[in-house]
């Protein structure tokens, strides 16, 4: 903590600077240090009509799925933030969104600062945003050695003077992530599964980033691989002040990695709460639907109790709360007027778009947290 | 408790252009009639492979080079071809992880349910009609008596697994073989078809092999687990003690890496490396590169399933014998 900075990088400092004093040193973090990224009301909107003449001949109207409809959030630098939500909630879309892959259908996403599509004009600001995709089988090039795989972004970006600092560079983003820097001269079809996401973490980092976006990092790998993933990110976090986007489907990877947690249902964000708030209080009914429906490794003899029905499709999703045809506590209201993101009652820094915890009809909330925890 | 399914010394070998590879070795187990066996691993470590195996459906080249398998005392794995094709399907139903390489997109559900019924329970049209719509109510599909007519592709994912189930059980077989079942199905999803397969399995008094690499759904499912490393178990036991109080240093290592859901850990426990590939399958215990409790015996002898506690596991700590024999509150603490 003692190295950590308590001046407040702004976008202009940053930008003040020249590359090599920017990194690392001047990348502490801070709590409630200034957002690194920002999205406002963010939407996006794919048109999933069928072609033009089909369409005027069968008299349909144009079909568009609101993949992501309005999401709001912000992260601290040197925290993580992570979306959880099931299949087709958004939350890969928002990651694509932030990176500047989509452009954004409405609102916009501020990165540093900065609106992200000025950003991603400047070579300086992109380098400072990376990815880490879910499938290490299809995210590296198979014809590339391992070497120049990693070595890619160092030249694209131009971060270093001479071929020989180029291999040093590489040998210890190698180390860094665990492998050996002999690893380098190898093809990626030589690697295991938890071996080529060490190669993509490595090539995310090869351009000093300051920001990553991680899409499901572990969800195409084995149990025991995972837990090597997940200790290396958090220790790459620890020492370079790294902020994170996480998207995963899985409440327990993500309650081991995060600082604050975004429930994701078709498109929206239905709760957003600090890490340990939202598994010792959730609010949101989906929220804490999705924790009943997790299966009990603690042998407690607990019952899992299954959501009823499934998601609603978003090319039409229903009026008013998108949750509420399986919300037992839906009334007249949710199926009418769509619920804002606002702080819940009794959990100040809870955000929870939801009627029922509006109105109190959800029940005692400390109730319901010692219940679960009794459970 | 007469087991119905036996399988011994399974031996499932690959032929390729560099020798052969031996991707299950030594596999033996029971499954009891209305019991579900669980069996957990990482990929790569035999589990589907052992379930193709038991339903005669391994990929060529791959072939049992050794071992048996015996359903209710016959023996399935030397068939000719048509009659292991009348016992799958009739004695073993199968149900696998993508439902959509299950169903056929070109038959109506119900048509592939009626035919199914015809030809393994010799039943007419209309009967076998009559009870298509009784199953697929049975497993949870609306309006079930108009849904018999829709395609594959007019239901949801979660949708078609109930029906890949409904196909798997109507011809009332004895044992079902589930791959991976829930695997491809979101959790609030998985927990429906879990509770739906464990009732009907257990009304029908069904065994049931659950192939997965989901501990939870292990936990909550299954009776008794195997858990399998490089092509061979490394434990068998009741669920409750193989995973409350796994034996072999394996399984010790993997119930430590699930991230768990009730607390934050600063750092979980991971086992170092990575699974062997099959053509690199060191001599003595698989394990015994990674294992933080190897010593000699264990580079040089294979060890075989010995008594340990509630449990048997294939790791010589657990052999009397053994000059590094140590009581199992070593290997926890």
């Amino acid at each position: 903590m003692a190295e950590r900075i308590v001046h407040e990088p702004t976008g202009e400092d940053f930008a003040a600077l020249p590359v090599a004093e920017r990194l690392p040193a001047a990348r502490g973090a801070v709590p409630d240090a200034a957002p690194m990224v920002e999205a406002e009301d963010l939407a996006r909107h794919f048109d999933v009509s069928r072609p033009w003449l089909q369409r005027v001949l069968a008299r349909e109207p144009r079909r568009i799925l609101r993949a992501v409809d309005g999401v709001s959030f912000a992260i601290p630098k040197g925290t993580t933030l992570s979306l959880v939500g099931e299949s087709g909630c958004g939350k890969s879309t928002v990651a694509r969104l932030v990176v500047g892959l989509y452009a954004p259908t409405r609102g916009r996403v501020l990165f540093d600062g900065q609106d992200l599509a000025r950003a991603r004009a400047s070579a300086a600001q992109r380098r400072r945003m990376q990815m880490i995709f879910q499938d290490p089988y299809a995210s590296l090039n198979p014809r590339w050695r391992v070497r120049d795989i990693i070595a890619e972004p160092i030249r694209a970006f131009g971060l270093v003077r001479d071929r020989a600092a180029q291999r040093d560079r590489v040998a210890e983003l190698l180390t860094h992530v665990g492998l050996s820097p002999l690893d380098g001269e190898k093809y990626p079809h030589e690697f295991s599964g938890g071996q080529r996401q060490r190669i993509s973490i490595a090539r995310a980092l090869s351009s000093n980033p300051e920001f990553l976006v991680c899409d499901e990092p572990t969800s195409a790998l084995d149990v025991s691989v995972q837990a090597q993933i997940l200790n290396l990110m958090k220790a790459l976090q620890r020492e370079l002040g790294l902020t994170y986007l996480f998207i995963s489907h899985n409440l327990s990877v993500v309650r081991q990695v995060s600082d604050r947690i975004g429930v994701m249902y078709l498109g929206r964000i239905a709760e957003l709460a600090p890490a340990e708030t939202l598994f010792t209080a959730p609010r949101h009914p989906y929220t804490r639907a999705l924790m009943e429906a997790i299966p009990d490794l603690e042998m407690t003899g607990r019952q899992r109790v299954p959501v009823g029905g499934e998601v609603p499709s978003p090319i039409s999703p229903p009026p008013g709360c998108p949750f509420h045809p399986r919300c037992p506590l839906a009334d007249a209201r949710c199926r009418a007027e769509r619920p804002a993101l606002i702080p819940a009652r009794g959990t100040e820094e809870t955000l929870v778009a939801c009627h029922a915890v509006e109105e109190g009809r959800d029940g005692d909330p400390a109730t319901a947290a010692s219940a679960r925890a009794l459970a | 408790m007469a087991a119905l399914l036996e399988v011994r010394n399974l031996r499932v070998e690959f032929p390729t252009r560099r020798g052969v590879l031996t991707a299950l070795d030594g596999v033996s187990f029971d499954i009891a009639a209305g019991e579900v066996l669980g069996v957990v691993g990482e990929s790569g470590a035999g589990k589907s492979m052992t379930g193709a195996a038991i339903i005669g459906l391994l990929e060529p080249p791959g072939r049992i080079a050794g071992g048996e398998i015996r359903l209710d005392g016959q023996r399935i794995d030397n068939l000719p071809y048509e009659r292991m094709r009348r016992i799958r399907g009739k004695e073993i139903g199968a149900i696998f992880q993508d439902p959509l390489t299950t169903l056929n997109p070109l038959y109506t559900v119900g048509r592939q349910l009626v035919e199914t019924m015809q030809v393994h329970l010799g039943i007419g049209a209309a009967e076998a009609r009559r009870r298509a719509i009784g199953w697929l109510e049975h497993v949870g599909i609306p309006a079930a008596a108009q849904r018999v007519d829709s395609y594959p592709h007019e239901f949801s994912g979660g949708m078609r697994q109930r029906v890949v189930i409904a196909l798997a059980l109507c011809a009332e077989p004895r044992l079902v073989v589930a791959d991976e079942p829930t695997t491809a199905l979101d959790v609030s999803i998985q927990a429906q078809i879990i509770a739906l397969l464990k009732r009907l399995t257990r009304e029908k008094g069904t065994a049931v092999m659950l192939i997965t690499h989901d501990m939870g759904v292990i936990a909550e499912t299954a009776d008794r687990v195997a858990v399998m490393y490089a092509g061979r178990i490394a434990e068998i036991g009741p669920v409750r003690e193989v995973v409350k109080h796994p034996r072999h240093p394996y399984s010790v290592g993997l119930m430590a890496s699930i991230p768990p859901l009730d607390r934050r850990v600063e750092r979980l426990a991971q086992i170092e490396g990575a699974m062997p590939r099959l053509s690199a399958i060191p001599p003595g215990c698989a394990f015994n590169p990674r294992c933080p409790h190897a010593f000699d015996r264990c580079r040089a002898e294979r060890p075989e399933l010995l008594e340990a506690g509630a449990t048997r596991a294939a790791c010589w700590l657990y052999d009397p014998a053994s000059e590094k024999h140590v009581p199992e509150s070593a290997i926890h603490g």
